[in-house]
């Protein structure tokens, strides 16, 4: 286990060196002058030039990637062009946002998923089976864009049950503490946020979680109905057990791992699909930043916030990764 | 001792080959009896035929536009109502299937081409040529694959073709990890270490032999592939980086709703279901593809 994790980490540093490269070289990548680009058509000489010393663009380009790289080395991600802040200082709070987004989305996601999942497996070809199975289809082929307007327009617009966007309510802001809204609200004793920050994560979340919901149904439905024809569970009914207790405890154990593969991959999914959902939203995250970034050309905050992200998404699947080794001692890793 | 396994006299033994069903018929037969596969084949075919005919079908132009029947809720006249600028939302849809059909195609053709090259080539060659493109794979798959898109039309600029680009690129390594890892299993046959003998050149063995046996996976992951990438061109445009107005694409059109959300939730719906039903299609029929083409890949 030691040796497979070193070997591990040791395969994330090329992974990671591209990850840089791929990120310093976007802005490099913009057809014709960067910096006249950015700034616009009616920028001045000296502003252009001053702009292209900041970026570092007037060097050689692998004396840009090395004070580039040794600045990620040292926390430093640049800084934003529109308002002149450290990157590092003011990605928090929408990274917060938006690991808060993903994780409501993901426990979503795993409860409903994995449940219906198992109870499809155990109902086999009944109406459940169908109903469930059907709605995953449809959910795995659903634009998260569209629904999340669904969302709004019934339970907002027509219900009025939710807030239609946003992370807070605006008259009554929380007092950032971590900036994960719903833990800064309950260190304050304010449960009257918290009950208002859950709701506000309700509709944006259940959209986010569509997709891998619908994912990871399939696949312990199928995963579970393998290992529910195995000799071991059939002694274990015959034995008299509760069929409760066969699904979730022996069926279940070994029926995690697909299982769990496809959660870890649909959890670094779902960052990607974070962007769209606070689009629609208005929820301040990560997407929210570099799509406002792409808006005003700001490249240094565009290339920071996808290589946090990205980053964030290897080490899912590395963390992943290291969890199949420690649930399941037969995987061998040669 | 001579042991006969002919059991009737009367029907001389065959030579196995003659009874043998061709792979592609067998999956053929497999495909035809999966009904969830037909219907999203049913799906595709239905807005293949709409793309094809909307010109004939659509009662209006795409761009026309009249101001007096601005906002009007789905009717006998108009089907699906019309938008802010009095355009039939029916027609706009119809058009809509051209080009999300076209992105979808066209886009995985790119990434299907580029992709199964170079797996050929890491599966083949192997050294340092595997090591530089598996990498590369490796480094790309470690983006979200939107976030990877965006970033590449951030780059390129924002428009249909840039979508589209950005969209191939993405998919690349999907199909190149595929191709390779047949490759690699193709290459240690009895028929390519044969050719490899009697001096076969390896672009011939390569393209003759290695290619059209690793084309099933491919074909099932160019089907789904499409699903994905008419998902992920609407998102483009619906973040503004991908069609322009006023270009009837469904991800444009719900962008373009998305103000009415209130006053006029039918500019919204239709664009949605037509993208969610094409997908659906697509994902059936590659379901079903993969079924039938390569049941080892079924869980």
């Amino acid at each position: 286990m030691v040796s497979y994790t070193v070997r591990r980490l040791l395969s994330l540093i090329p992974v990671l060196l591209g990850l840089s490269l791929i990120v310093f070289f976007m802005i490099r990548a913009i057809p014709g002058d960067p910096a006249q680009i950015i700034l616009g058509q009616l920028a001045t000489k000296e502003a252009v030039a001053e702009l292209t010393a900041q970026l570092g663009l007037d060097q050689p380009w692998y004396i840009q990637y090395f004070t580039y790289l040794s600045g990620l080395f040292t926390g430093d991600l640049g800084e934003s062009i529109k308002t002149k802040t450290a990157i590092s200082e003011e990605i928090w709070p929408y990274l917060a946002a938006t690991l808060e987004l993903s994780f409501c989305a993901i426990v979503i996601a795993i409860f409903f998923g994995v449940n219906a999942g198992i109870i499809s497996a155990w109902y086999q070809n009944s109406w459940f089976d169908y109903i469930a199975m059907v709605l995953a289809l449809i959910g795995v082929s659903m634009p998260i864009f569209w629904l999340g307007l669904m969302e709004q327009w019934i339970f907002a617009i027509n219900l009025d049950w939710l807030p239609t966007s946003g992370r807070e309510e605006v008259r009554d802001p929380v007092s950032a503490i971590t900036n994960i809204y719903l833990i800064d609200t309950l260190i304050q004793g304010r449960f009257d946020q918290f009950i208002e920050v859950s709701k506000h994560l309700i509709l944006p979340s259940v959209a986010l979680a569509t997709i891998p919901m619908a994912i990871i149904a399939r696949i312990t439905r199928s995963s579970m109905l393998e290992v529910m024809r195995s000799d071991f569970i059939r002694t274990a009914r015959a034995k008299g057990l509760r069929m409760f207790w066969v699904v979730y405890k022996h069926s279940l154990k070994n029926a995690v791992i697909p299982v769990l593969t496809v959660i870890g991959l649909q959890t670094g999914l779902l960052l990607g699909g974070a962007i769209l959902t606070e689009t629609i939203f208005s929820w301040p995250g990560m997407g929210r930043y570099i799509y406002d970034a792409i808006g005003a050309r700001d490249y240094p905050v565009i290339q920071s916030g996808i290589l946090v992200i990205a980053f964030i998404f290897v080490m899912i699947n590395l963390f992943v990764d290291l969890l199949y080794a420690a649930i399941d001692p037969r995987i061998k890793y040669n | 001792m001579e042991v006969s396994l002919n059991k009737n006299p009367q029907t001389p033994n065959l030579p196995e080959e003659d009874n043998a069903v061709s792979p592609w018929i067998e999956a053929w037969r497999s495909f035809r009896r999966n009904k969830l596969a037909i219907i999203g084949t049913c799906i595709v075919l239905f807005f293949i035929m709409i793309a094809i005919f909307a010109p004939y079908i659509a009662p209006s132009g795409i761009n026309e536009q009249v101001m007096a029947k601005r906002l009007l809720p789905p009717s006998s006249e108009h089907w699906f109502g019309t938008d802010d600028f009095g355009r039939d939302i029916f027609s706009r849809v119809l058009y809509g299937a051209r080009i999300s059909l076209w992105v979808g195609f066209l886009s995985v053709m790119g990434s299907l081409v580029v992709g199964t090259l170079l797996g050929i080539l890491a599966g083949y060659y192997g050294r340092w040529v595997d090591t530089i493109i598996s990498r590369t794979f490796d480094i790309m798959l470690a983006f979200p694959s939107i976030l990877l898109a965006i970033a590449i039309v951030a780059v390129l600029g924002p428009s249909l073709r840039n979508a589209l680009i950005a969209i191939a690129i993405i998919n690349i390594p999907n199909f190149g990890r595929l191709i390779r890892s047949k490759v690699l299993s193709v290459k240690q046959e009895e028929y390519i270490i044969a050719a490899r003998g009697i001096g076969m050149k390896n672009s011939r063995i390569l393209f003759k032999h290695v290619l059209p046996n690793s084309m099933a996976p491919v074909i099932v992951q160019g089907t789904l592939a499409i699903a994905t990438a008419i998902i992920e061109a609407a998102a483009l445009s619906f973040l503004g980086l991908g069609a322009e107005a006023p270009n009837p694409e469904w991800g444009k059109m719900l962008s373009d709703a998305r103000p009415l959300l209130t006053q006029a939730p039918w500019t919204m719906f239709f664009p949605g279901i037509a993208i969610m039903l094409t997908v659906l299609g697509f994902n059936l029929m590659g379901d079903g593809l993969r079924d039938a083409l390569d049941p080892r890949m079924k869980n």
